[in-house]
């Protein structure tokens, strides 16, 4: 539509940008417009179906914001054009990390986590910096750190605690303050709020802050929209890609010691395989296109979200379970599908 | 480039310091850990070398076949055996990895048998190959069709059958069996052999075993839509704390029952937050296949008499736990 300007403009010339500017055109120009009405009809449809899912929606929220924390960096990550599959198993190092560095060195459990911190930002830098460097694909450079954390989280467990899961640092000082910062929960009525949901809640408006009103955003959407154009207008590649992935770290982190302090303190350390791609599945449901430059960190929440209610939605309706993750990745096609209909629905009445 | 990879070891290098300089703390932790030597032993005989090779079917990082090690290498160490061990959750590399140690010659081969149909060939190409073979785990029914020496495991139904009576003893009426990996025959039977004896219902639930979140959510669900669940049943020890913290999550009064231990399950079953426990010896498993093995080798021994050799089920409860929690700490029960 644009790009066909008539040689007369004067009935129509600068109409088209004033009309995109009206709320409604802009609403319908928003990535997440269809996963909205997706994850609408999701509720609906278990809202309706399923006894006790209205009644427990606290339940719904932390299995979705335990996704949604992740669905965050890396939907930014998609817009800017790349993949991370080592997102799942950097969860469980970071947890693994805070947990025996703590343990082992008889230290405050907040040196553990601190030092964890370090490390996981030093993995996922090296993420960035191996893929700008090398220049190889994303899917490669994280397929190898996804491998090599995965087969380091069991062997350095092994090595230093002697089994594969590691030993309880819930008697030892630091736990209980960083319990509370990571892993609590707060009562509103009857409403249980994990503090999972907060972290997702302002991860979810920094990244949008990020994204819409800073500089950079606009070179997250540069560099994933095309890399060379991007540097021509002199947008820092590099240095955008390397944090994109930092911010992943970031996110890894925090779930890490969520999944440290919620479950007292011991962790399974050949878990979070098969994670990250739930965590890019958010991102995509929520309007995230898998080419890069486009899309939105609420739209990934939403994801997020829709992956959640379908995940407890399936047992609040007492489906067989057999069929679980059957009946998850239908839910999950059938929100997609309506969700990519109405953008282009959207995008047709534009 | 340069300048934000200096700026971050700077940081990294400063952080380290103030961490290093901070508070330790004065409960728990390595300090605290007694040393009461879980691994070692003795002198051990001097009869000659031998190489003894474990194949499982176990997934990388599993707590139970770890057990499973400890209590080969104890063996091994004892025994002056050389312990050599791989693993595949697939079938064919499995399969597979049981045709390298054939090949590499070793002096016996201790294999699972939890998919038989595809180790039969290779179980076959080591007892012809002239290698002492010992199965151990799931599978007993196979074990000596094949040419096995002999089987030392438990059986997956006959524990579920345990469990079922337990709950029957406890006055149990409406359990639920969660399932951690879906498509695994050994917790498929686990939960059949429960349904078999439990004079109640049971019901299967499915959960994500990648992820504790997901677990927790996943049993807390099913808790708060069918409130009259009076027992969860977990097949696994790491499953048994997400089970525990779903249970307290949504107020319900179920009893959480688990298979296998770990340290936390022992904590647990002391608080009585877990009821009981079915506890199949995974470490007597691996120890006894190693020592059968060179029993035979050096004496021509075979444990049991070619019978099925039962390591479970052994039903623990807080009774137990003192005791327990000593073993699980260090990794052997």
């Amino acid at each position: 539509m644009t790009a066909t300007l008539p040689a007369d403009p004067a009935p129509k010339a600068a109409d088209e940008r004033l009309l995109d500017a009206s709320p409604l055109h802009r609403l319908l120009g928003r990535p997440e417009l269809g996963s909205v009405i997706g994850a609408v009809a999701v509720f609906l449809f278990f809202a309706v179906l399923a006894d006790s899912f209205l009644s427990s929606l606290d339940t719904v929220l932390y299995a979705a914001s335990t996704i949604g924390i992740m669905a965050v960096p890396v939907a930014l990550l998609m817009i800017g054009g790349e993949f991370d599959l080592s997102a799942g198993v950097l969860v469980t190092s970071a947890a693994l990390t805070s947990t025996m560095v703590a343990y082992e060195m008889t230290a405050n459990v907040w040196v553990g986590v601190f030092v964890s911190l370090l490390v996981t930002l030093a993995i996922g830098f090296f993420n960035g910096y191996m893929l700008v460097r090398t220049g190889l694909p994303s899917f490669i450079i994280t397929l190898g750190t996804y491998l090599m954390l995965w087969g380091a989280n069991i062997g350095i467990t092994k090595r230093i605690q002697g089994t594969v899961s590691t030993k309880s640092i819930s008697d030892m000082q630091g736990f209980e303050s960083a319990r509370v910062l990571f892993a609590s929960s707060i009562d509103v009525g009857s409403f249980k709020v994990r503090v999972t949901i907060l972290w997702w809640i302002g991860l979810v408006a920094l990244a949008t802050w990020i994204l819409l009103r800073t500089r950079w955003g606009n070179w997250i959407f540069a560099v994933g929209g095309g890399k060379d154009a991007a540097r021509a207008v002199g947008v820092p590649v590099q240095r955008t890609k390397i944090g994109l992935y930092l911010g992943v770290a970031v996110a890894a982190w925090i779930s890490g010691q969520h999944l440290l302090f919620s479950f007292s303190g011991v962790v399974q350390s050949a878990e979070g395989r098969g994670l990250e791609l739930h965590y890019i599945a958010a991102a995509v449901i929520g309007g995230c296109l898998l080419t890069g430059g486009y899309g939105s960190a609420i739209g990934a929440a939403i994801g997020a979200l829709i992956f959640g209610m379908a995940k407890q939605g399936i047992v609040y309706a007492q489906w067989d379970s057999d069929w679980f993750w059957f009946f998850l990745g239908a839910m999950l096609l059938l929100a997609t599908i309506l969700n990519s209909w109405v953008r282009k629905r959207a995008e047709a009445a534009r | 480039m340069a300048r934000s990879t200096r700026v971050f070891a700077a940081v990294a290098t400063a952080t380290l310091l103030a961490v290093a300089a901070a508070g330790c703390s004065d409960s728990g932790g390595k300090d605290a850990e007694e040393n009461d030597g879980g691994g070692g032993g003795g002198g051990g005989v001097n009869t000659p070398r031998m190489e003894i090779a474990m194949v499982t079917h176990s997934a990388p990082g599993d707590t139970f076949w770890d057990i499973v090690q400890s209590g080969s290498k104890q063996a091994a160490a004892k025994d002056n055996v050389e312990f050599l061990y791989a693993n595949s959750e697939k079938d064919d590399e499995q399969a597979r990895l049981v045709q390298t140690f054939v090949d590499k010659k070793v002096d016996g081969i201790v294999v699972t048998l939890a998919k038989p149909e595809a180790m039969k060939s290779a179980v076959q190409a080591a007892v012809d190959a002239g290698i002492p073979v010992v199965t151990i785990n799931s599978g007993a029914e196979f074990s000596k069709e094949y040419g096995a020496l002999s089987h030392i495991g438990q059986e997956e139904s006959v524990a579920g059958e345990a469990v079922g009576e337990e709950l029957n003893e406890r006055g149990r009426k409406n359990a639920v069996c969660v399932i951690h990996e879906q498509g695994n025959v050994g917790l498929e039977q686990r939960c059949a052999g429960v349904k078999k004896t439990f004079s109640g219902s049971v019901e299967n639930l499915t959960v994500d075993g990648a992820s504790k979140p997901a677990v927790l959510s996943g049993i807390q669900a099913k808790l708060e839509a069918d409130g009259g669940i009076d027992s969860v049943v977990t097949l696994n020890a790491d499953v048994a704390a997400s089970a525990v913290e779903a249970k307290d999550a949504s107020g319900s009064k179920a009893e959480v029952a688990t298979f296998d231990l770990n340290a936390a399950v022992a904590a647990s079953l002391e608080s009585k937050q877990l009821s009981f426990a079915v506890d199949q010896q995974p470490y007597l498993q691996g120890y006894l296949a190693v020592d059968e093995l060179w029993l035979y080798e050096t004496n021509g021994n075979v444990i049991g008499g070619g019978q099925t050799v039962l390591t479970g089920p052994a039903i623990v409860t807080e009774e137990d736990a003192p005791d327990l929690k000593k073993f699980t700490e260090r990794g052997t029960r």
